[in-house]
Formats: C-alpha cells, sequence, structure tokens
C-alpha cells in the first residue's frame, strides 16, 4: 500500500525583548545560574505578573508575517503542571483566546510552491532550566530563562513530507529573523520545534494515528528523525500492526525515536484563564502601527530582488535567504553597482567558504565593501579575474583589504604596453617554429603564446593587451 | 480618658498629636496587653516588638517626623497572609512555617509610608481557606465575647486583636466574606472594598478574582482613614484599578435622608437566627428613622453563589497553590528517594486538611472533561450574580443585609462538618463573586451578649456611599462601643 506523510508542527521561538514577559528581569543569554532573577520570575507567595507590551507587538509582528487574523481580544491562560523548573507550578500561556489564528505562509518545494496553514500562534512564558549534578545525586534549577517570552507557532497538519516540514521551518525561522524578533538559533535553544506526525493510506481523507516527536535540536535532526518515523510507522503499518499514539524523543546519537509516555500518562494540563491578568485588547489601530513598523518580508524581497537588479529568480531566492545575506548583497551592490557580478560573486565564492566554515553571514570576515573593492579591482583591469579569486581566498582568511593584498602581493596586472611587448618579441623568438606554422594558418596556437606570456608574467599581464599585442606581431 | 488601647487610629492620633501620649506609650500598651491576654487568644503569630518600639523611639525624638504622615505613630496589626519584608509570613500554614518574603505587599509598603507601626502579623485559616480560624496551623484564635466560640475566618486573628484592643486596627483580606463575616462575630468595623481597589501585590493568593485587602477597625472612620491609605492603582497589579479612589472620609457625616436602602429578600434565609433576625429589623428601623426610603429587593441568583463560589475560589487556589512543591522555600520532605515523593510528602505534611481538600475540589473541577461542567458553568453564574447586583442597584443606592445568619458558633462545632461551614459564608459570598464593595458594621448583641453585624453592600466604586451609610448608622446607635468583657 502507498502512504501519505502528515506533519504539523509545533515551534517555539524566544522573543528577543530585553526584559522577560512578566517582569523586568533581564532575558540576557548565559549569565550565572539565577542571577536574572527576582520574586516575580521566581514565583514567590503574592507576586503578580505584569504583562511586556513589547511581547505583544513582537508577536503580532509574527502574526501579521504569517497572515494570520489577530483576535480583538486575546488572553492568558495557566498550564497546570509540576516540574522543579516551573517556579509556580503552572505556565503562563494562552488557550482558548490565542492571539493570532487562521495564518499561512508559502514554502519552496521540488514541486513548486506549497501553502502551509498556521493554526494560532500564542504567547507564554518559558520555563528554567535543570543542571544536573553528574557526580552526585543532586539536580539545580536555574531561574535566568523563566519567564523569558516565547510564541509557540502551532502550524496545519498540511506538510507531506520531512523535505517539506524542513522547508517550512526554515522558512519560519526567516520570517523570524526578518522581523528582528528571535534569532533562530535552535542549537541554544531559541528556536525549538516538535513535531506530530501520522500516515495513511494515498487517497484517505481521514488522518491516521499520529505520534509527537520531541529533542531534535537542529534543522537537520528534524529531518532525520520525521525520516526514521516515517520509516518506522510505514513498517508497522505494513506488517498490519496499529500505531501508538504517543510522544517520543529523538536520539540523535542512535538516531532513531524512542517512547517517552503514552496517551495515558499524558498531562490533563487544566487550562484555565489566568485571574491575575486582564485580556488584552487589540484595536485595529494598534494592528495597523505595528502593520506599518513591519519590515520588508523574504517573498516581497525577492520579488523587489528581480525587480530592481535584474537578477534571475534563482539568485534572487538565494540571496534573500535570510536578511543578513540580503543586506550584504545590497550593500556590495550600492559601492559597485553591477548586480549580476556581486550576485555571482557572493553565490559561489564567498557561499563555498561559509559553508566550508560553517559560518553565518553576519560572521563573515570579508565585509561587503571590501568585496565592492575587490570586483572593482577587477573591474578597473587592475587584477585579472583569476587573480581576483585568489586575492578573495586571502581576504577571507586575513581580514585584509584587496587593495591591501594586491599593493602587497604586488599582483597588479602588468598594462604597460612596452613592457608586454618585450615579453611578446621575447616568446616568438624563442619560439621560432610555433611562429612559423601559426603563420601558415595554425592559429589556434594563439593560446600557447598566451600561456608563455601570462608564465612570464606571473599571470599578471593584461590578458586582453597580450592578445592583442600578440596578433599584431604574429600577422603584422 | 479611655486606656490608651481603647482609642480607635484617629483617636490615637490626636492623642499623640496633642501630645497626651507618646508613641511608645501607646506601642507599650499594646505590647503589653498581648503578652498579658494573646496566650489564650492566640491572635497573633508573629509580635514585632523590637521593631516597634524603637520605631515608637525615633517618633518620640523626633528623627520620625509624626505630623503630616495620617498613621504616625499608629500600631497596626497584619493578617500573616501580606507579605512583610524580612518578618516571616505564614499564611496560617506548616508549608511556610519559616518562609521570609524579601519584599513588601504594595499595602504594606504603604502603610509604611503613611508612619504606621506594625505591631506583628495576626492569626488566620490556612491560606486564607476558613471561616472559624480553626484551619490554622497555628491553633484557632478564641473570640474576645466568648473564648469557646470562634472568632469567624479566615481574618479571625485581625479581628479578634481588634476587638480586644491588641492592637488599633488591623489589615485583612476577604475572598468570600473573610474581612466581613469575623468583624461581624467579633463585633468590630470590616470593609471588604471593590475588587480593583486595593493592590493584591504581596497578597499570597487564594483565589485571585476574588481576593481583596481591607481594613478591620473599632469604628467606620477607621476603616475609611485605613483604606484611603492602602487603595489606589498599583503597576504590580494588573488587577488593580485606575479609577481615583477619591476621599473617602468626605461623606461620612453627610445625611443619608432620602437614599434608597433595598433589602434583599433572599438574604434572609431559613435558619436564620431569630435574635439576628431582630437586631435586622432594629437596624432597619434605624435607617428609616434617619431618613431612608427601605424598599424589598430581589437578587435572584443568591441561592447559587455558595455552588459557584465553591467550584471557582477552589480552581483558582489549586492552581494558586502549585507553587509550594518543596523545591524553592517553605517545608520540603527531607530525603524524599524521588521527585513525586517529594511533592507528594511536602505537600501532604505541609498542608492542612482543609486545604487538601480544596486542591483536590479545584484540580477536580479544572480535569478534562469537567471544566465545562464546573468551572465554566460557575463562571457564567458568577456574572448572572453581578447582574443581579447591577440590576438592583438601578433601584437602590446601597443594600443593606445581615452578614452571616447566625451569631459566633463554638470552636469544634462545624469542624466536621464542612458543608455547614461553608453555608455560615451564604450571605457575604455574592458581593465577593460581583466584585463590589461591603461593611460589616455593629448592629446589637444577642442575649448572649454575641456580636450581631450589619452588612452594607454598594454598587462598585461605591466605597464612599458604603461608609457614608455605615457611618450614619454607627453614630445613631451604640453597638459599636460596647467592649467584650474579656477579661
Amino acid at each position: 500500500m502507498q502512504f501519505e506523510t502528515v506533519i504539523g508542527l509545533e515551534v517555539h521561538a524566544q522573543l528577543l525583548t530585553k526584559t522577560k514577559i512578566f517582569c523586568s528581569c533581564s532575558t540576557e543569554f548565559g549569565a550565572p545560574p539565577n542571577t536574572h532573577t527576582c520574586p516575580v520570575c521566581l514565583g514567590m507567595p503574592g507576586v503578580l505578573p505584569v504583562l511586556n507590551r513589547t511581547v505583544v507587538e513582537y508577536a503580532m509582528k509574527m502574526a501579521l508575517a504569517t497572515h494570520c487574523r489577530i483576535l480583538p481580544r486575546c488572553r492568558f491562560a495557566r498550564k497546570n503542571y509540576f516540574y522543579p523548573d516551573l517556579p509556580k507550578g503552572y505556565q503562563i500561556s494562552q488557550y482558548e483566546l490565542p492571539l493570532g489564528v487562521d495564518g499561512w505562509l508559502e514554502i519552496e518545494t521540488e514541486e513548486g510552491t506549497r501553502r502551509i496553514g498556521i493554526t494560532r500562534i500564542h504567547m507564554e512564558e518559558d520555563a528554567g532550566k535543570l543542571v544536573h549534578d553528574e557526580t552526585q545525586p543532586v539536580s539545580y534549577v536555574d531561574f535566568n530563562r523563566t519567564g523569558v517570552p516565547l510564541i509557540e507557532i502551532v502550524s496545519e497538519p498540511d506538510m507531506r513530507s520531512p523535505e517539506e516540514a524542513a522547508a517550512y521551518l526554515r522558512t519560519l525561522r526567516d520570517i523570524l529573523r526578518y522581523l528582528e524578533i528571535c534569532d533562530g538559533n535552535m542549537e541554544e535553544g531559541s528556536f525549538r520545534c516538535d513535531a506530530n506526525i501520522s500516515l495513511r493510506p494515498v487517497g484517505s481523507s481521514e488522518f491516521g494515528t499520529k505520534t509527537e516527536l520531541k529533542n531534535m535540536n537542529s534543522f537537520r535532526n528534524v529531518q532525520r528523525a520525521l525520516e526514521f518515523e516515517v520509516r518506522r510507522q510505514r513498517a508497522l503499518l505494513e506488517k498490519g500492526q496499529a500505531i501508538v499514539q504517543e510522544t517520543r524523543l529523538w536520539d540523535a546519537g542512535r538516531g532513531v525515536t524512542v517512547s517517552m509516555r503514552g496517551k495515558e500518562e499524558a498531562h490533563d494540563y487544566r487550562y484555565f484563564p489566568d485571574p491575575d491578568l486582564v485580556p488584552v485588547e487589540i484595536d485595529e489601530a494598534w494592528v495597523e502601527q505595528v502593520r506599518s513598523s513591519l519590515p520588508e518580508l523574504p517573498d516581497a524581497k525577492r520579488e523587489r530582488f528581480v525587480r530592481q537588479y535584474d537578477l534571475p529568480a534563482y539568485d534572487a531566492r538565494v540571496l534573500t535567504a535570510s536578511k543578513d545575506l540580503a543586506d550584504y548583497f545590497e550593500a556590495a551592490v550600492a559601492a559597485f553597482p553591477q548586480p549580476k557580478t556581486v550576485s555571482n560573486w557572493i553565490m559561489s565564492e564567498l557561499m563555498r567558504e561559509l559553508k566550508r566554515d560553517e559560518r553565518e553571514i553576519e560572521d563573515c570576515p570579508v565585509p561587503p565593501a571590501h568585496l565592492a573593492e575587490l570586483l572593482q579591482l577587477m573591474d578597473r583591469n587592475v587584477i585579472s579575474g583569476k587573480i581576483a579569486k585568489s586575492v578573495f581566498k586571502e581576504m577571507y582568511e586575513t581580514g585584509a583589504s584587496a587593495k591591501a593584498i594586491v599593493e602587497a602581493k604586488g599582483l597588479e596586472q602588468v598594462t604597460d604596453e612596452g613592457a608586454i611587448e618585450a615579453v611578446v618579441r621575447e616568446v616568438l623568438a624563442e619560439n621560432p617554429k610555433e611562429v612559423e606554422s601559426f603563420r601558415q594558418g595554425k592559429e589556434k596556437l594563439l593560446g600557447f603564446f598566451v600561456g608563455q606570456v601570462m608564465k612570464k608574467t606571473r599571470g599578471k599581464a593584461n590578458p586582453k593587451l597580450v592578445n592583442e599585442m600578440l596578433l599584431k606581431a604574429l600577422k603584422g | 480618658m479611655a486606656g490608651l488601647h481603647e482609642l480607635t487610629i484617629h483617636e490615637t492620633r490626636g492623642a499623640l498629636l496633642r501630645k497626651e501620649a507618646s508613641v511608645t506609650e501607646v506601642v507599650t500598651a499594646y505590647l503589653e496587653r498581648i503578652e498579658e491576654l494573646d496566650k489564650s487568644l492566640n491572635s497573633y503569630l508573629t509580635v514585632l516588638a523590637d521593631q516597634a518600639l524603637e520605631q515608637a523611639r525615633a517618633y518620640d525624638s523626633g528623627t520620625l517626623p509624626l505630623q503630616d504622615k495620617p498613621l504616625g505613630g499608629v500600631p497596626l496589626a497584619l493578617k500573616d497572609v501580606l507579605c512583610t519584608q524580612g518578618v516571616r509570613t505564614t499564611c496560617g500554614s506548616r508549608i511556610l512555617e519559616n518562609f521570609i518574603p524579601p519584599f513588601d505587599a504594595t499595602a504594606v509598603a504603604r502603610l509604611k509610608e503613611n508612619g504606621a507601626i506594625l505591631l506583628g502579623k495576626t492569626n488566620m485559616d490556612e491560606f486564607a481557606m476558613g471561616s472559624s480560624n480553626e484551619n490554622s496551623a497555628y491553633g484557632p484564635v478564641r473570640n474576645p465575647w466568648d473564648m469557646e466560640r470562634v472568632p469567624g475566618g479566615s481574618s479571625g486573628g485581625s479581628a479578634a486583636a481588634v476587638a480586644a484592643d491588641l492592637c488599633a486596627g488591623a489589615l485583612g483580606t476577604d475572598t468570600g466574606g473573610s474581612i466581613r463575616q469575623p468583624a461581624s462575630f467579633c463585633g468590630v468595623v470590616g470593609m471588604k472594598p471593590t475588587y480593583g481597589r486595593v493592590s493584591r501585590y504581596g497578597l499570597v493568593a487564594f483565589a485571585s478574582s476574588l481576593d481583596q485587602i481591607g481594613p478591620i477597625t473599632k469604628d467606620v472612620r477607621d476603616a475609611a482613614l485605613l483604606l484611603q491609605v492602602v487603595a489606589g492603582h498599583d503597576p504590580r497589579d494588573s488587577t488593580c484599578l485606575e479609577q481615583p479612589v477619591g476621599d473617602l472620609q468626605a461623606r461620612l457625616d453627610e445625611p443619608i435622608r432620602g437614599m434608597t436602602l433595598g433589602i434583599p429578600k433572599e438574604y434572609f434565609v431559613e435558619g436564620m437566627d431569630p435574635e439576628v433576625a431582630r437586631a435586622m429589623e432594629e437596624a432597619f428601623a434605624v435607617f428609616r428613622d434617619l431618613g431612608a426610603r427601605l424598599v424589598e429587593i430581589s437578587l435572584p441568583h443568591t441561592d447559587y453563589g455558595v455552588a459557584a463560589y465553591y467550584i471557582i475560589a477552589p480552581a483558582e487556589a489549586s492552581s494558586n497553590l502549585a507553587r509550594y512543591d518543596g523545591v524553592k522555600y517553605g517545608f520540603r520532605k527531607q530525603e524524599a528517594r524521588d521527585l513525586l515523593t517529594m511533592y507528594r510528602e511536602s505537600r501532604n505534611l505541609g498542608f492542612g486538611a482543609e486545604v487538601k481538600r480544596r486542591i483536590m475540589l479545584g484540580t477536580y473541577s479544572l480535569s478534562a472533561g469537567y471544566y465545562d461542567a464546573y468551572y465554566r458553568k460557575a463562571s457564567q453564574v458568577r456574572t448572572l450574580i453581578k447582574q443581579d447586583f447591577i440590576q438592583a442597584f438601578d433601584n437602590c443606592d446601597a443594600i443593606i443585609a445581615p452578614v452571616v445568619p447566625t451569631p459566633a458558633f463554638k470552636i469544634g462545632e462545624k469542624t466536621q462538618d464542612p458543608l455547614q461551614m461553608y453555608l455560615s459564608d451564604v450571605l457575604t459570598l455574592p458581593a465577593s463573586l460581583a466584585g463590589i464593595p461591603g461593611i460589616s458594621v455593629p448592629c446589637g448583641h444577642t442575649s448572649g451578649g454575641l456580636p450581631v453585624g450589619l452588612q452594607v453592600l454598594g454598587p462598585h466604586f461605591g466605597e464612599a456611599v458604603v461608609l457614608q451609610l455605615a457611618h450614619n448608622f454607627e453614630k445613631n446607635t451604640d453597638h459599636g462601643n460596647k467592649k467584650p468583657s474579656f477579661p
């Protein structure tokens, strides 16, 4: 039997506000344990939460960027469960009335553009972190992360393959980063993903029994875990066995998912409206104010790149994959207004180096101005294209500017006609047989003469001049 | 002149400003009385003798100015559910036996800013859950009018301390009647303001949508004075109202002639003590004599108040009390073999029976499959009860009614029957659910000498009219002047 995969994702994104969602403690990552805490985020008796309005604005940005409808009145609810990293014994989240509902975004797949529905986006607080002492049976709690604002983005079960799920995740992260509301770092946990996955016979409109996957801390792992789960579920179904509805943990080391808890052990979170917080009223004016503050989003930027810079659609898509990359491109073009040349260099030379180092564009040692300068040198025939590539490598390794490298190494092209002519004469004199053959019509020997001249000038002679002068000498 | 301990807050202020007494003398009078009487009364859990005396000396030496602060030099008591920086705050519970808050509740901070001296923290039903003060982990409080009887609850310690002149005034908290009911049982004035009038920041939560801080005092003027100090917007509490409080004392002496007072027929319940009924009739006559028009009104959903309250309050409590898990502060069962056992044992040993009962009730009613039938339904009933009042206030300026159908009952009388205990709140719960202000003011005594309270309820933000009516009543009767013979 042919099976169709059905995937829905729940994504938690940490918002980049300066302070926590319900108190004024810093959200800074990596501080010594329990230094960014106060009675409110520690859940001491008698304290009350006060909503950070910036969190609402950030969440609204994401809701608007993903075409969600923003509810005029949303409210916070308590999600009740016991865990030592949850100081109040409940998490303040949203339940019946989330911030935004019914959105969508588009992803690029091999079959073209697909629209993925977004069920809801809501605001909530993060929990703390447990630190286990490996040498004794003791665990510590670090409450620095407690109360850091999160949005949860719940998709419709619209994805049909692990690749689509990965594409959706990347698109979601791109939008969050474009909006500058989340740094999207899966390894550090500021961007987290749980997946619901089930299989069903192709053509069926009913959903199969799903499992929920957790503990996938990279894009790669999300895709691997889903791929494993597709295989696992398919094998069971093909043997005529039932899928157990359960939560499974991804074990990246072993490359398998393992059962964590079944349906019976699932928590009953006893959601109810948080009586400590009043409903959040969002009027049209506020929505419009936030809408007008939205930056250009990936889709719009891609279209503009095609229009404004006359780039192929492929180039535009690659360059707008991240806002930082797009900004890099635009900064370089501003200094060197030949968009296609800049695009070629970014997509080939620059991205090859970054990929090899697993670096992000924001950590690129070659600033856009340096790249532009290099391209100018090439454009003005100060260096050849071939030299430019080796200069770029050195720029990337040392961070030095193109000019500095070219000057220090004496890499300027020789454009002095007298100097080139002297070398041409030398080469012709040294190769009388080839000169003879050329003159008898074997014109493809020109390449041989060019090579000889370049060899003698260590590649620095302007290739165009060399060609011209050789032809003149041979034919004249 | 009466003993210093007998003075009201405003009388104490007068005596201090006229230099008839020093602050040290006032504080010492209370401390000596606490020392002498509270062993049997058990109204205080913590007495801040040294701190209070030190502050008194600072006033007397002129280090602290006495003049311009409305509560300068006045010794007050706080229900032990209000967080006090550096002073343990137990909530009447074993689980918070050694909890020392690192901050002051907003109401406490405002008392301090206005010059009050904190005498101590008063006993209460554990986490404010109870109507008799028998649910305290630190033993029951006794009623100064009859040591065999309860002072009411949950602010029983505050009410008893005020009644026995162990402080000039006190703060209590009211969730379903926990200020008004003990005030009625102890023959003092107790006021629950409009929900949101006083910041709840630092009030350890029982049921967040109902809890309000209010004054328990020797007379109505003191209630207005104390409420004035603690009321008003606080950015730390999102449910605290922005509406200006206004001058709560301005209308106290204005006559009430021409006002219309509603008497809800549903409040004269079966089983009402005939002596309470008689006291009510006499109170109504006083209002008629003062020129008020009395009309019968109906609050048709009154009957559902107890049921709605005992769904909503425990539901919120089950969540509010989840933080007492032994992880961060408070009691922890040591050497539990695993996390779950630590949770279970810490909470099992740390909480008393009534608290556990309500946590179970609330957990159940919020559970999947029961939420709609219980919590959601109760919230809807709550809205109906609120509408009852809003409609009633279209036809009257305020409502007058009994506070409790009976006078104080005996210690142990109702402990075996939680439902009977819950029913003692039947006349105070509706106003809590509706969020309207209410006061209990003494309106007589039974033949056995037990005080009876009259309840005045006003519309939302109607503190001034409630205080005006209560003050007019108080001025024209002498029920509040009686003191318990204790000892």
